[in-house]
């Protein structure tokens, strides 16, 4: 657990390592299939559709619809409190994964469902940048 | 194997004090609540030969289950501690009846309880939940518990039209039935007015769209139908259990607005051979008002989609339809994590055995109660009858 005032970094593990090079460089990666072509996230050992271990990393996108959000008005911790009110969503990527995210760069009230929106990146760290997304 | 309807029963059901409990720590009320449940099915604890406990978050043992034979000085052939969240409960039961009705063991003692209120700080203790996410791909953004509800919420809202006066009118529900409950941690009447005027924690839910954060323990005794004509009290038979799995992480939910209760539902009723019509009282899992909402849909009381609206008019409260969470459930009675929907048990036992004075529902004679744990990753359901033909 965090503590308070700490926003909780991610740690890369071996299996995510790849995604997390991939948002340094401000590109959105999943994992593609090459046996049956499924796209995945998060990263796995398998595809989860075809069990196959032919997972290779792609680009994305970076395009999504807003599947459902809320509008934080409490939030998680202190560390998040200066960023109250905040959106968190469930967005489907283009590709077809879905993922949560923050939709930023507009009024929270703006953010609907079904709202296409385009990845942009948060640099937290030397080494992490959060993907988030705003409005196309 | 046999089905195992109608094969066990619970002969031993007690709720510890809730709410506010600053004199009790988590591990003594696991100990008073098995007291009271032993004493409620009139054996002792030298009767019981299987034991299983949920974990405890303020008191954690690396085995708990084993933590309180050792303090209890119960020797069980049978020991088992769960954490599958709020659905614990209702999971537990599914192994203590399998191992009853296998031989494993005869008497089984479960006993749950926390103190999420006074062994934490509330905030710390809000703090501590937020560890529900995804270290890597959730926790980042931010999601309080409250705000993954709200989600599910906002799909169901998209979706079906559903309200949040709709949503409201289940906490006034749950907050009508501890009114009438003197052990209740809130008894004081509320208007779905009330509700919509609280303060917003995660859009679209408000203060009282979310559960308490409680102390508090409950225990039961579970043995197979043929013993449990020689306990003290009249059994109450497990007619019907049903699981369904379907995820961790939110994030990677099949669907926001159908979840896995659906199959829990539909696996209890088919053992049961029983169905929506025949179910008198409803102890449905209520952490968020949403949650009883997509429950009634997935659970076959009224059709998806139609959830808010079958709310509406009393038809989940006393008198209605449906009477749901007679004794308050999360949003009204208590709420000390994990063991939750233990209170759902020992309400619906109350329930059957007739025992519960102004709260009571007339002739109750089958009861269905629900679980879900996680983020409505883990559910589980029972049906529970009077009699076991
Ligand atoms: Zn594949």
């Amino acid at each position: 657990m965090a503590a308070p005032g700490v926003k909780p970094v991610p740690v890369p593990t071996k299996e995510t390592q790849p995604y997390w090079d991939g948002c340094k460089q401000h590109e959105l990666r999943v994992q593609k299939c090459a046996a049956c072509g499924h796209h995945q996230f998060y990263p796995r050992l398998y595809c989860t559709t075809c069990m196959s271990d032919r997972v290779e990393w792609v680009k994305t996108s970076g395009r999504a619809t807003v599947l459902s959000y809320t509008i934080i008005y409490r939030p998680v911790t202190q560390a998040f409190a200066g960023n109250v009110p905040y959106v968190v969503a469930l967005v489907t990527l283009a590709e077809g994964p879905q993922m949560m995210t923050n939709i930023v760069g507009c009024e929270p009230e703006k953010v609907y469902i079904g709202m296409p929106v385009q990845v942009t990146f948060d640099d937290w760290t030397e080494d992490i940048s959060v993907p988030k997304f705003k409005p196309v | 194997m046999d089905s195992l309807r109608g094969k066990v029963a619970i002969v031993g059901a007690a709720d510890t004090e809730v709410g506010v409990v600053p004199q009790l720590s988590a591990t003594q009320l696991y100990v008073k609540g098995a007291k009271l449940a032993l004493e409620d099915a009139g054996i002792t604890k030298d009767d019981v030969d299987g034991l299983i406990t949920c974990t405890s978050f303020v008191e954690p043992y690396m085995y708990h289950a084993e933590m309180i034979a050792e303090y209890m000085q119960i020797f069980p052939r049978y020991c088992l501690n769960v954490a599958t969240g709020g659905g614990t409960t209702l999971a537990i039961m599914h192994h203590a009846a399998s191992a009853i009705a296998t031989g494993v063991c005869n008497t089984v003692l479960i006993t749950m309880a926390d103190n999420m209120l006074s062994g934490l700080s509330r905030d710390k203790a809000i703090e501590a939940m937020s560890t529900a996410g995804h270290a890597q791909f959730e926790r980042p953004y931010g999601p309080p518990i409250p705000g993954f509800y709200a989600m599910l919420a906002q799909a169901h809202m998209h979706a079906y039209g559903t309200t949040s006066a709709q949503l409201a009118a289940v906490a006034v529900a749950c907050r009508k039935h501890a009114s009438m409950n003197p052990a209740a941690q809130m008894r004081q009447p509320i208007s779905i007015d009330d509700v919509l005027n609280s303060r917003m924690i995660a859009h679209p839910l408000h203060l009282l769209d979310c559960s308490l954060v409680s102390d508090g323990g409950a225990a039961i005794v579970m043995t197979s139908a043929e013993r449990a004509k020689s306990f003290k009290k009249k059994p109450v038979y497990m007619l019907g259990v049903g699981e369904g799995h379907s995820h961790e992480h939110l994030s990677q939910a099949r669907s926001l607005t159908t979840s896995a209760a659906k199959e829990a539902g539909e696996r209890a009723y088919a053992m049961a051979g029983l169905g929506p019509k025949d179910i008198d009282v409803a102890e449905l899992y209520d952490c968020f008002t949403p949650v009883v909402i997509i429950e009634l849909e997935d659970l076959g009381f009224c059709p998806k989609g139609e959830g808010g609206r079958f709310v509406e008019g009393g038809r989940i409260e006393l008198g209605g339809d449906l009477p749901i969470n007679t004794h308050g459930g999360l949003m009204s009675h208590c709420h000390p994590g994990h063991p939750g929907s233990l209170f759902s048990i020992t309400e619906a036992v109350r329930q059957l055995r007739g025992e519960c004075g102004p709260r009571q529902v007339k002739d109750a004679e089958v009861a269905f109660v629900h679980a879900q744990g996680g983020i409505m990753s883990t559910h589980c359901s029972m049906i529970l009858g009077k009699e076991n033909n």
